[in-house]
């Protein structure tokens, strides 16, 4: 995949927003993979928690959207433990998850839940859910 | 130190087994802990933004209604529970700018909050307040034998300043264990995420998680695994289920609150113990071990 950089998208508001929402100095990362060595969700990711911090880097606003890393993070904060620099790199996905929640670009839809899956879960996955996954 | 009790809502509900065994516990100890008269949702998950001020409206208006009860500490049994309330505590003390607009915004409550009540986990109240040498005086049924991996997940240990023992390796409830007479097996997944939430929508992670972690605990030799929180419980318990659909190689165990074996060892009857909340049935595990 070619991916363009420039400095239009270094400097744009998104990568701003980014550090505003986390209070993270997003470029005080030097990409050494600890956060995505101790992931326990990469699994599921289909782009890694240090590249998630480099795309913010680049300004690579788009590309970072289409992936599910930001969404599939649940917030358990080992990330944030090991980081030798001190980033809170969950405090960076809960950035990028509401600058679309703001906008109501919501990651479920309650009315869409089938009985099933409300009536099999506790109180506490849902309102958890819900507070994770909607605006 | 007069201390409320802060149930949430899902102790109330799907793990009602965590709270009568927790209370027989007490009770079995001497300890009588009040339930706070008014409570509401602790928000279930702090808010990782900046400026998200409004949710952290539900926890510190629980720690206003423990300011009324007159109480020095409010004490929780939900490892969701105790990280958003204490972290919304702890914000609350650093920011005067944060704590003076959320006592504007709840000023119908008629009190302005400090950020002056503590928030304790029943695992701190046990260690350092009634101490685990006298919890070990008051076992009348020792759980001999059995092995038992204890599960923290996330919120009680992370983030560092809030957790309540070592980020990396706790060990406060294996000490549990010990003096309650059981072995205490480690192993590596003990603080390992479960997937939480995702279990709502999306089961299949969650089984997945479930898998790596529990065959973690089995090849440690564990009977049992114990939890602290709900939410793992759910998850690990119940969702054993598309587990065994995943891998065929999978068996399945019983997960156990940390209170229902405390409950045991201290002679609580089976009414409190509510074995009948789970997903793998506990009892077979326990029988084999004399402990029924």
């Amino acid at each position: 995949m070619r991916i363009n950089i420039s400095q239009k998208k270094v400097r744009d508001q998104f990568v701003a927003k980014v550090e505003e929402l986390s209070g993270q100095k997003i470029l005080a990362c030097y990409q050494c993979g600890k956060c995505s060595a101790g992931c326990p969700a990469v699994s599921e990711m289909d782009i890694l928690p240090n590249q998630v911090i480099r795309y913010i880097q680049l300004g690579l606003k788009d590309e970072l959207l289409k992936s599910n890393s930001y969404w599939v993070c649940a917030s358990c904060l080992t990330c944030n433990a090991r980081c030798p620099k001190g980033i809170k790199i969950a405090e960076v996905m809960e950035g990028v998850r509401q600058i679309l929640l703001r906008k109501r670009k919501d990651r479920i839809h309650i009315p869409k839940l089938t009985d099933k899956q409300k009536e099999e879960v506790p109180q506490i996955a849902l309102i958890s859910s819900f507070r994770k996954y909607t605006s | 130190m007069k201390i409320s009790y802060y149930p949430g809502c899902t102790l109330k509900a799907n793990a009602k087994n965590f709270e009568d065994s927790a209370l027989c516990s007490l009770k079995q100890l001497g300890l009588e802990v009040e339930e706070l008269r008014r409570w509401n949702c602790c928000g279930t998950v702090y808010s990782l933004a900046t400026d998200d001020l409004i949710h952290h409206i539900a926890p510190i208006r629980n720690l206003i209604f423990s300011k009324e009860a007159k109480s020095e500490a409010l004490m929780t049994l939900c490892a969701m529970c105790y990280n958003t309330l204490k972290r919304a505590n702890e914000r609350i003390k650093k920011s005067r700018d944060d704590r003076d607009i959320i006592n504007r915004f709840m000023d119908a409550e008629g009190l302005a909050y400090e950020g002056d009540v503590k928030v304790l986990h029943l695992l701190e109240l046990l260690r350092d307040e009634i101490k685990f040498e006298n919890v070990a005086k008051k076992v009348v049924k020792p759980l001999k034998n059995l092995k038992v991996a204890s599960y923290y997940g996330c919120l009680l240990v992370r983030p560092k300043e809030i957790g309540l023992d070592d980020v990396e390796n706790p060990r406060v409830l294996e000490n549990l264990m010990t003096a309650l007479g059981a072995d205490p097996v480690d192993f590596p997944y003990k603080t390992e995420c479960c997937a939480s939430y995702q279990t709502v929508d999306n089961p299949g992670i969650v089984a997945e998680r479930t898998y790596r972690i529990l065959t973690s605990a089995q090849r440690a030799g564990a009977d049992v695994v114990s939890v602290s929180c709900p939410l793992c419980a759910f998850n690990l318990d119940n969702r054993q289920k598309e587990t065994v659909n995943l891998y065929s190689d999978f068996k399945k165990m019983p997960i156990l609150y940390f209170t229902q074996l405390l409950g045991i060892a201290l002679g609580c009857p089976e009414e409190a113990l509510r074995f009948d909340l789970h997903g793998v049935d506990p009892k077979p595990a326990l029988k084999q071990k004399g402990l029924l």
